[in-house]
């Protein structure tokens, strides 16, 4: 009974989203104004259509209803509670569920917060955003129903991959489609823009902090997956460059991108029809992500002929959004027409420049990421493209990225002048020269390559720092009063980007300590064996038989310590999960802000004397990778909540009130 | 398309400034600047893919001698049941491969995925030694136990297709 309610839920759903693709856009452009006011009451309709089969797939879940399909597969009466709920969204069907689930919520939100918005814009994004979601709607309801039935009706359920069972799946996927979908929010006031043919630095408020929010999602989810992977798999790796990993980074390279672009587009009024592409783009990539990890044509190009009728669906409706959309772009864009105009030497100029290298680096990977599948579709050979050849393409690009980002943050509007920049950052210069220089032999390194990779990397660490610091001086050197009200004056979106740009530089130091200074060792080990790393001894001092609800694992107990000095115990695992006898590994780490302890069973030698192949890791300064990424996700969230968005709106009329504080608060409850 | 546009957006703005010799040459700028970064970029991807693909062979391929000497490559199958022996001390391990046709012998150093087993499919990466012994820098399994890499399935299935037409042929 349930499923079928959560089905019927679905479908009326899709039968709202019609309408709201249809009537608020003929509203708009014939000026019938009930038309337009109707797209709020079906978002608002749909969403709780959205929330309640959503709810009706977890209630499944949780009771272990066996006779739909997607939770037979995916379930398992041993499976703990909170994986059951995380299940709904672990399997292809249960994804798209999520997506559209999402889809709603932001079309919702959209609805709640555009109040001050013009009649005809928030009809226009609400009709967009409908009519992406009824493409979805049926592309779930047509080829993967989550509520399918089956029948016999099996005893036990398959379970949950075992690599899934973790927390990350339950936090990952959420967080990683909000921000997916999240863009979708950019991409239908790009489309409304071109429908409307009402595209200027108002048009850019209004979006801003919507993009922002998404990219913030984005960030997060992406750093989620990495962290999971790094702890997870048991390789201690945090990236891998693996196709579905790339198709995260796309739509972040490009949103990157396009909020960069959107603040020029607010502030200046330039750059409108290129910042429409990059949205136009972003939610594309988004889409192309989504479909091409769930459909599993990462992992095999057959997959579309496993299920003929899902592929031409995917590439009907992604060729319709992305091709339409473009389409529109050619056709209405040249009437937007350009507006204001810069030097060569001038902020909107780095601004530029960080767009085309974001958006190079991001064809790049794509490249990356497709040219397998191309080939292997021509039948033009079996390769892979591993690690190398992203390394080889990201750092030239991202170097000269990170030297605008510097430039940029202090370089004047419209025109700059070359002495004016070296008096400015002459400082920030010469102290990121002496680090790059200095730090590889403090830190002692001697091999060429080495000391060249992280005097790079602490070069481009250091620059962003002291650049960004020269542009804080630079600002509040005319404010009147105290330090601390020096701190106060500055804007809100002014905290955010330094925040953000900060959050790099931390990054950047914990990927260059990490590939300057990480030490591993796959060693064999039986109990009473120590084994040293990185200056780290770790102790196997034994191994016992330990049961999980739904696994059986040997846990091994290694002592940590450091000079003679005990530090603490370790406990990796070795899990075979009962429902498929597969097994998986359960790294243990000693986790510090300077740096990470990580020990991995790998696999029992039948020597007769206990003895494990096992892999210890030295990783400093690991956790700034992902603490970088919290600060860039901060600083998005302490740019949204600057006041113009809200104070704007009540100065004038015609502007809109999107008051995203309560926006993210929504989201975050 | 981003040089693009922003070409004719500068030269749209230079346009309207007085002094055309000037907007021409800063025109002129721009393109120039377009299409250094352009051939940079493509310079960068090609010399990127040419050291990093690494192609993947079947066993039959390894054993005909198709493949590259000197270079990584993959090569994929079932690892052989019965094949995989340690060395008494130290993480060494040596397999066979097999596409059922052929097989190839393999030495791994270093510690093996959770999901190697005998008669499972496997993918290792690495060059070919002199003695035709494959000296694997890395070895992959897949996350899910009833997966086959597609690779793996292709080279299965070739050597089934080959040996019917043998059966047939006689």
């Amino acid at each position: 009974m349930i499923p079928e309610i959560g089905q019927f839920a679905l479908v009326l759903a899709a039968l709202l989203m019609i309408v709201q693709g249809t009537l608020p856009l003929v509203g708009a452009s014939k000026g019938i104004s009930a038309w337009m006011a109707l797209s709020r009451r079906t978002a608002q309709g749909a969403f709780f259509f959205l929330s309640l089969a959503l709810g009706c797939l977890i209630y499944s879940f949780i009771v272990n209803d066996f006779s739909v399909l997607n939770v037979a597969n995916n379930s398992n009466t041993k499976l703990p509670v909170i994986y059951r709920i995380a299940a709904s969204w672990g399997s292809h069907e249960g994804s798209i569920l999520m997506w559209v689930f999402m889809l709603g919520m932001w079309s919702c939100a959209v609805s709640i917060f555009s109040k001050h918005l013009p009649e005809e814009m928030t009809a226009r994004v609400l009709g967009v955003m409908g009519l992406v979601t009824t493409g979805l709607l049926f592309f779930m309801l047509l080829t993967s129903n989550p509520f399918d039935r089956i029948f016999p009706v099996p005893v036990e359920g398959r379970d949950l991959n075992p690599l899934l069972q973790d927390p990350g799946m339950i936090l990952h996927p959420p967080m990683l489609y909000m921000g997916y979908v999240g863009f979708s929010v950019a991409f239908a006031f790009a489309i409304a823009a071109l429908l409307g043919g009402r595209l200027d630095a108002t048009w850019a408020r209004w979006s801003r902090p919507w993009t922002t929010l998404a990219w913030c999602f984005l960030t997060v989810g992406i750093l989620i997956g990495s962290w999971w992977a790094y702890y997870e798999l048991g390789w201690g790796g945090w990236w891998f460059w693996d196709p579905v990993e790339n198709a995260s980074l796309m739509p972040w390279l490009v949103g990157t991108a396009l909020i960069h672009s959107l603040a020029v587009t607010e502030k200046r009024g330039t750059f409108k029809v290129w910042t429409v592409l990059l949205a136009i783009c972003t939610f594309s990539l988004s889409l192309l992500g989504t479909f091409l990890v769930r459909s599993g044509v990462l992992t095999s190009v057959h997959a579309f002929a496993v299920d003929p009728q899902r592929g031409m669906f995917i590439l009907a409706f992604l060729a319709l959004v992305i091709g339409g959309s473009l389409a529109l772009f050619a056709f209405r864009a040249p009437k937007v027409g350009t507006a204001g105009t810069f030097k060569f030497v001038s902020r909107e100029s780095a601004l530029l420049a960080n767009n085309v290298l974001l958006t190079v680096a991001c064809g790049t990977v794509l490249l990356g990421t497709l040219y397998p599948l191309f080939l292997d579709a021509l039948k033009l050979g079996k390769i892979s493209v591993g690690p190398p050849y992203f390394e080889a393409v990201f750092v030239p690009l991202m170097a000269p990225l990170v030297f605008l980002m510097g430039i940029g943050a202090v370089a004047r509007w419209k025109e700059a002048t070359l002495p004016d920049l070296w008096a400015r950052l002459r400082w920030a210069a010469v102290i990121s020269l002496v680090a790059a220089v200095a730090l590889p032999f403090i830190l002692g390194r001697t091999s060429p390559t080495s000391v060249a990779l992280l005097a790079l990397g602490f070069a481009m660490a250091f620059w962003i720092i002291t650049s960004a610091l020269a542009g804080f001086f630079d600002r509040v050197k005319h404010v009147e009063g105290s330090f601390g009200e020096k701190l106060k004056r500055q804007p809100r979106s002014f905290w955010g980007m330094f925040t953000a740009h900060i959050g790099v530089a931390v990054f950047i130091i914990g990927v260059t300590a990490v590939k300057g200074f990480e030490a591993e060792r796959d060693v064999r080990m039986m109990p009473g064996d120590s084994v040293s790393v990185g200056g780290y001894s770790f102790r196997f001092e034994g191994l016992e038989e330990r049961r999980g609800p739904n696994y059986n694992a040997t846990r091994g107990t290694f002592d940590l310590s450091k000079d003679g000095k005990s530090i603490r115990k370790l406990y990796p695992e070795k899990r075979i999960y009962f429902a498929h006898g597969m097994p998986m590994t359960e790294a243990a780490i000693d986790s510090g802000i300077f740096g990470d302890r990580y020990v991995s069973l790998g696999e029992p030698i039948n020597d007769g004397q206990q003895s494990w192949s096992v892999r210890v890791y030295h990783k400093p300064f690991v956790t700034w990778i992902w603490g970088g990424c919290i600060l860039m996700t901060l600083g998005g969230l302490l740019a949204i909540t600057d006041r113009r968005y809200r104070v704007s709106a009540r100065r004038d009329a015609a502007a809109p009130v999107l008051a995203p504080l309560e926006a993210v608060k929504l989201e975050k409850a | 398309m981003s040089d693009g546009q922003e070409i004719t957006q500068g030269a749209e703005a230079a346009a309207v400034s007085p002094g055309g010799i000037k907007a021409r040459h800063k025109r002129f700028l721009w393109i120039v600047f377009g299409l250094a970064f352009f051939a940079a970029i493509v310079a960068l991807v090609l010399n990127a893919f040419g050291s990093s693909i690494t192609y993947f062979y079947s066993p039959t391929e390894v054993v005909q001698d198709k493949v590259p000497h000197g270079r990584a490559f993959r090569v994929g199958g079932m690892v052989e049941g019965g094949s995989v022996v340690r060395d008494s001390n130290g993480l060494t391990v040596y397999f066979r491969v097999t596409d059922t046709a052929e097989t190839v012998a393999v030495v791994y150093t270093g510690i093996l995925p959770d999901l190697f087993a005998e008669e499972k499919g496997v993918v290792a990466q690495g060059k070919l030694d002199e003695y035709g012994v494959f000296q694997a820098t890395q070895v992959l399994a897949k996350h899910d136990e009833n997966y086959v890499a597609p690779e793996v399935q292709a080279a299965l299935d070739e050597a089934h297709k080959n040996r019917a037409a043998q059966t047939l042929a006689q």
